[in-house]
C-alpha cells in the first residue's frame, strides 16, 4: 500500500477532508456548512500558493 | 440546557456520543441522527487517516522523552479506534524515506486533532449546546 502525491495534491486534499469537518463542526446549519466549508478550503490552497511564491521570490 | 437537565441516566448518555465519536469518526453524530454529517465526517477523517498510512506516514507511540514525540501521539490518538488498528497491524513504523511520508504523519495527526473536535460537536449537539 503506497500512495505518493504530488506536493499540491497532498494540498488539496489536506484542504478538502479539513474544510469538510471545519464546516459540519463550525457552522449549525447545512447553508453555513457549505459556505464555511468552501471559505476554509479557499484560504488553505490560496495561502499556500502564495506562501509558495513567496518562498520562490525570496529564493531568487 | 440546565445542568440539572443531565442529571442521571442521560449524563451517560451523553457521555457515549462523546466516546463513541471518538473510536469512530461520525458515530457521535450518529448517535445524534445527523446521518449525512456522520457520513461526511467518517469519510474525511478515516481517509485522510488512511491515505497518510498510505503515504508511509508515522504512527507515533506512547513516549515520554520527547515533547513533540508527545504531543504527536495525542493527536494521533485521536483516530480512536484506527490508531489501534494500525498499532495491530504494524503500521506507521517504516523509516521515513520519501518527502511525502512527513506529509503523511500529518496528516494522520491531523485526522486525530479533526476526529477530537467531530467528537466534541456531537457532544454539543446531543446536550443541546449546539443548535441541530
Amino acid at each position: 500500500m503506497s500512495f505518493a502525491p504530488s506536493h499540491f495534491a497532498a494540498v488539496l486534499l489536506f484542504a478538502t477532508f479539513t474544510s469538510v469537518v471545519f464546516g459540519i463542526t463550525q457552522r449549525a446549519t447545512p447553508r453555513a456548512m457549505v459556505r464555511y466549508g468552501l471559505y476554509c478550503w479557499s484560504l488553505f490552497v490560496a495561502v499556500t500558493i502564495g506562501a509558495s511564491w513567496l518562498m520562490f521570490l525570496v529564493r531568487r | 440546557m440546565a445542568d440539572s437537565d443531565l442529571a442521571g441516566g442521560k449524563r451517560a448518555a451523553f457521555s457515549f456520543a462523546l466516546v463513541a465519536g471518538w473510536l469512530i469518526p461520525g458515530a457521535g453524530h450518529l448517535l445524534t441522527r445527523h446521518w449525512v454529517r456522520a457520513l461526511l465526517l467518517f469519510l474525511s477523517i478515516t481517509t485522510m487517516f488512511w491515505l497518510g498510512i498510505a503515504m508511509q506516514g508515522k504512527l507515533y507511540q506512547p513516549n515520554t522523552d520527547d515533547p513533540l514525540g508527545m504531543l504527536g501521539f495525542l493527536g494521533d490518538l485521536g483516530t480512536g479506534v484506527f490508531y489501534f488498528v494500525g498499532n495491530v497491524l504494524g503500521l506507521g513504523r517504516a523509516a521515513v524515506q520519501v518527502a511525502t511520508a512527513d506529509y503523511g504523519t500529518k496528516f494522520v495527526v491531523v485526522a486525530g486533532l479533526l476526529n477530537f473536535i467531530s467528537a466534541v460537536d456531537a457532544h454539543n449537539l446531543r446536550i443541546g449546546r449546539k443548535a441541530a
